[in-house]
């Protein structure tokens, strides 16, 4: 594990910084940034955490999607400053040391990736639907999805891997 | 891609935020949601000197309606949260109606109403419904609010009247006369596109009767569409065939469409022609359900 208080640098020394500290994956992590950096680049650059992928980069493909406070965000659409003293999970928070979280498993068993770049962005907007309804349809899978582009799947085996992941999520919670 | 560099503060009272406004004498710009201002940032269509972060400023994410039945939305109301707001569905329709539709599901977890209202782009949503609705803007100076009706905020794409010292604290839905009854019904190629065409209806009702109406059109025109003699031919009237029939070819005609990749303008017109009918015929036959 690293330190609770790992400091990092993404800025050239010459340029005027803001300390952020920021939860990230339930891990407090602090970094010098400028303020022109995006979220994305924090988490991926940063931090090192490049499971969140930026695909677009205009706000559009929802790649790059991360929980903010528990709600869904485009990390690129977001200022790294502005997450000062906020809670953030990207994909990585997902599994613990030894198991795949339910999501992960249902992306797996009903093969809802090809080329995978989408698929952290749609776990995580995955995950905020299942927090607020553990028990969707697929119509409401499709519609809080909407927001996240795959251009292999055709989304069909994606909604499946929701579908399976909230049945599990289920069946464990009852 | 990443923005011009820009000295960043996050203000935590409104009077801070507009003393910085007034220190960037024009050069300074509001951060609210973000969802248009840093992709703009971010292509550098936009490179202000500062940005005020009013996101930790407390207390601007309400919305609610005050006992008079005006509706007041904060400046940093997210669109989800009118989305999934209950009293909104419950009494202001033609809001409910658009809140799903504005970008995408992830997108509204962020962008604000009164920001997308600030931003202008004639693309967007809530300008069509707040002008439909007769709503207004208050704006904090640094000495003190106005009030300002929509339909004369936004002067062009991507401006409007502020001054560089004010703030957009709130938009204000004025209370209805009777009923509000109203719809949003939009056209698009997928969701997170920009409007083909899209028709904000909102009608105060008593009984079977326009007391008021207001029709506007979003994605038909350089700036936000106000259909003033399509909702003005409703007013005193009911909503019949004929009466509706009416007031969408006035709302076609007023329709300014280009050609465009989403559709050619007679296309886009007919849209509009169809959206209006389909709007007021289903609140009348709403009506009659109720009555």
């Amino acid at each position: 594990m690293t330190s609770l208080y790992e400091e990092v640098s993404v800025t050239p020394v010459d340029v005027p910084v803001r300390r952020v500290t920021i939860t990230v994956n339930g891990e407090r992590r602090a970094a010098d940034v400028e303020p022109r950096l995006l979220l994305a680049h924090l988490l991926r650059q940063g931090f090192g955490l490049t499971g969140t992928h930026t695909g677009c980069d205009t706000t559009n493909c929802g790649a790059c999607t991360v929980l903010f406070d528990g709600r869904p965000v485009k990390s690129c659409t977001m200022l790294a400053v502005q997450a000062d003293g906020h809670d953030v999970q990207t994909v990585e928070g997902l599994a613990s040391a030894s198991e795949l979280h339910p999501i992960q498993e249902g992306f797996k068993e009903e093969h809802g990736l090809q080329c995978g770049y989408c698929t952290p962005g749609m776990m995580m907007a995955a995950k905020a639907l299942l927090e607020e309804n553990p028990d969707p349809s697929e119509d409401e899978i499709r519609w809080a999805l909407s927001g996240n582009l795959c251009r292999c799947t055709g989304y069909q085996n994606i909604v499946k891997a929701v579908l399976w992941a909230a049945d599990k999520l289920r069946a464990s919670a009852g | 891609m990443y923005p011009s560099r820009f000295n960043y503060e996050s203000p935590s009272t409104i009077e801070e935020a507009i003393a910085l406004l007034d220190a960037g004498r024009g050069e300074a710009k509001i951060l609210a949601g973000g969802q248009s201002l840093v992709p703009m940032l971010k292509l550098r269509f936009a490179a202000p000197e500062t940005l005020v972060d009013i996101n930790n400023i407390p207390g601007l994410g309400y919305h609610h309606f005050d006992d008079a039945g005006a509706l007041h939305i904060g400046a940093l109301c997210r669109h989800e949260d009118i989305e999934k707001s209950a009293v909104i569905a419950e009494r202001q329709p033609t809001i409910a109606a658009a809140a799903p539709l504005v970008a995408d599901p992830i997108v509204r977890t962020r962008g604000t109403f009164v920001g997308s209202v600030c931003h202008g782009d004639p693309q967007g949503d809530w300008a069509a419904c707040m002008i439909a609705l007769d709503g207004y803007v208050v704006a904090q100076g640094p000495n003190g609010r106005r009030e300002i009706p929509v339909k004369s905020f936004v002067t062009g794409p991507f401006q409007n009247v502020l001054a560089h010292n004010e703030i957009a604290v709130e938009a204000v839905v004025p209370a209805p006369r009777g009923e509000a009854r109203g719809a949003y019904l939009k056209l698009e190629r997928r969701v997170g596109d920009f409007a083909t065409a899209a028709v904000a209806v909102a009608l105060d009702m008593s009984g079977d009767v326009v007391l008021r109406a207001g029709i506007a059109l979003t994605g038909v025109g350089g700036t936000t569409v106000n259909a003033s003699e399509a909702a003005e031919s409703l007013t005193g009237s009911t909503l019949d065939a004929d009466s509706i029939a009416r007031a969408a070819e006035l709302a076609a005609a007023a329709a300014q469409p280009r050609s465009d990749h989403r559709g050619s303008a007679s296309y886009k017109r007919h849209i509009v022609n169809t959206f209006t009918a389909r709007a007021l015929s289903g609140i009348a036959s709403s009506s009659e359900r109720a009555a």
